[in-house]
């Protein structure tokens, strides 16, 4: 590799990124930075600026303004450099009707004045076995179920080596099988040495293959990091069951926290019973409230230490409910 | 890393850009649509040798110019069929070609996968371009190779006298008939050029071939009319019927030469505003 700036440094950074469209912003000061080798999970509601950021990654639309890099280039202005190194599958798949799955990868891989002609059929053939459609190759795509456009997109983004790989939505139209095949695929992907950019608004998908986050809402970025570092953010709270709830609550004030009364939310107690809540500061370890608790003679029905879920960070950052944000 | 696998040679010298060249012709002509065109443009002299002959009489003087000549020499049949089909139906199917080549890959979602492949925006406005031109043509061969071949086959064929009075041999007159193709698909370039400016509006494919084709309609109506007279220079159909002066001995050129002129100002004032449309568009389709 003669240029190494491709192989070093994030795949994607972008600085105060933002993208007018009819007076509102569409994407409003967006920094992202994708860290190489990684699966990076893009999550967002509809509507939140998703496919935009992608298409201005992908040099299709221009940003009003901000900074965009890809693989250590400035875009739009390095595109032809970058773009041979990106495969990408943008808001759906696009395909001519008339011509067979095969043909159709022919036409975009000829399209391509980087790579090598003499291997174009085996580099297809190949594509098209790692997403499962070596049997319907020869089929005129118009005849193809939407699942079976999607992994032909994918293969699409297959065709030769990429070190970036964006997927937009890529399990859209798929059956439980697909999903999980594209699981696999993308695992295999990053032993290649790829990183790739999956978009998606379903948090179970991005939970089960990402190694990093970022949210968007209302064209806002609200989080990015590690999966890890993400779940950390979430608060930590301790719940206590006891039928003297004063007692309890005098206990954790003077160990710092900040108690109130609260709705069980693991077990429904006996009369007499009640919750005694608060959130948990990182220096305080659970088992000295226990302790603290029983010595001051507060007797404990139930204990418990619960984090907030990804899923419900998730609610919490994007807001909850159907309504298409703007 | 071993970002390499042999398949890319990003680091050597890109290929040239006859592969995608050949990929759009090999995408034009699988199309069916593109044989349905050429198929309705080969009818046209099909059916005006065939109608002639079922009414063979003495030459009426009224119809389209050569019309009458068709009886003495199937070598006509072409010309006839050309004068009939460049009013509307040349404009018509090069304007579905035309007005497709941008919007048609922009409804089919396949315009941002040739963006991100990639091909650069103004390298994918010349091959559309050259395609066009190609099927342009395709279109002029199909009306005159089917004229010729109807003509042969149901009327005399011998020597042929020119406008000029002049009579020239069959190879000759076959060579007048490639002359005319040419002169034929240079007209129409100026016309894939309007067709191409449009294509980029739009995602509609269906509103740009219609407004293509609107467009040559206008032309001539408007190079119909005494009063626009200092327009007539200037109009894409100004020399369309020019093609008669291949037909003299010697050869009248002028006409070539202002048509050739004409269309390639066409050609690069909508090949510009194309180019400056398309590379600065968002593409969201």
């Amino acid at each position: 590799m003669s240029d190494p700036t491709l192989l070093e440094g994030p795949v994607v950074q972008t600085r105060g990124l933002t993208k007018r469209f009819g007076g509102q912003n569409v994407l409003d000061g967006i920094d992202l930075t994708v860290p190489r080798g990684s699966v990076f999970g893009f999550l967002g509601p509809n509507g939140s600026g998703k496919t935009t950021t992608i298409r201005i990654l992908l040099g299709l639309a221009t940003a009003t303004s901000g900074e965009v890099e890809v693989l250590g280039r400035s875009i739009p202005k390095h595109l032809p450099e970058v773009l041979p190194r990106v495969g990408a599958l943008v808001e759906g798949p696009g395909f001519y009707p008339f011509l067979s799955g095969r043909a159709n990868l022919h036409r975009l891989d000829a399209a391509d004045r980087f790579v090598d002609p003499s291997t174009r059929r085996a580099r297809t053939d190949r594509a098209l076995e790692r997403v499962g459609l070596s049997q319907a190759a020869d089929k005129k795509v118009g005849a193809y179920s939407l699942g079976m456009k999607q992994r032909l997109g994918i293969a699409n983004a297959l065709l030769t080596h990429r070190d970036l790989i964006v997927l937009d939505e890529p399990t859209n139209g798929l059956d439980p099988q697909g999903t999980r095949e594209v699981r696999h695929l993308v695992h295999s992907l990053t032993a290649e040495g790829t990183t790739v950019f999956v978009s998606s608004h379903l948090l179970a998908e991005v939970e089960q293959i990402c190694s990093h986050v970022a949210v968007l809402r209302a064209g806002r970025l609200v989080a990015q990091g590690s999966l890890s570092e993400l779940r950390d953010a979430g608060q930590t709270r301790v719940e206590v069951l006891t039928p003297d709830p004063d007692g309890c609550l005098a206990v954790l004030t003077r160990l710092g926290l900040l108690p109130q009364r609260s709705t069980p939310v693991h077990y429904t107690p006996h009369a007499g019973i009640e919750a005694v809540s608060a959130p948990l500061p990182d220096q305080i370890a659970p088992h000295t409230i226990v302790a603290a608790l029983v010595a001051a003679g507060v007797r404990v029905t139930g204990f418990t230490v619960d984090q907030m879920g990804l899923e419900e960070l998730f609610v919490a950052l994007t807001g909850e409910g159907f309504d298409v944000v703007q | 890393m071993s970002s390499d696998t042999g398949a890319r040679n990003a680091e050597q010298r890109p290929a040239s850009g006859l592969v995608f060249l050949a990929s759009e012709l090999t995408l034009l002509f699988r199309r069916r649509r593109t044989w349905a065109l050429l198929l309705a443009l080969a009818a046209i002299p099909v059916m005006i040798a065939v109608a002639v002959r079922l009414t063979s009489g003495p030459p009426s003087g009224r119809g389209p110019a050569f019309l009458d000549q068709i009886t003495q020499n199937g070598l006509f049949v072409a010309v006839a069929a050309i004068t009939v089909a460049i009013p509307l139906f040349l404009p018509l199917t090069v304007g579905v070609v035309a007005g497709d080549t941008v919007a048609g890959e922009a409804s089919t979602g396949t315009l941002r996968y040739l963006l991100v492949a990639p091909v650069g925006r103004g390298r994918l406005l010349l091959v559309k371009f050259t395609g066009a031109v190609v099927f342009c043509l395709a279109a002029t061969l199909a009306v005159v190779l089917a004229g010729t071949l109807i003509g042969a086959a149901l009327f005399p064929v011998g020597p042929v006298t020119l406008l000029s009075g002049d009579t020239v041999g069959v190879a000759e007159s076959l060579l007048r008939s490639a002359l005319i193709c040419a002169y034929v698909t240079v007209s129409l370039t100026g016309l894939c050029a309007v067709g191409l400016f449009i294509s980029t509006l739009t995602d509609v494919p269906v509103g740009a071939m219609a407004a293509t084709v609107v467009i040559s309609v206008v032309s001539q109506v408007l190079g119909q009319l005494p009063q626009l007279e200092w327009l007539h220079p200037w109009l894409l159909s100004q020399y369309w019927f020019g093609f008669a002066d291949l037909l003299r001995q010697p050869i009248e050129w002028s006409s070539f030469a202002a048509n050739a002129l004409l269309q390639s100002g066409y050609v690069l004032v909508f090949g510009a505003l194309a180019y400056g449309r398309f590379t600065t568009r968002d593409v969201l389709a």
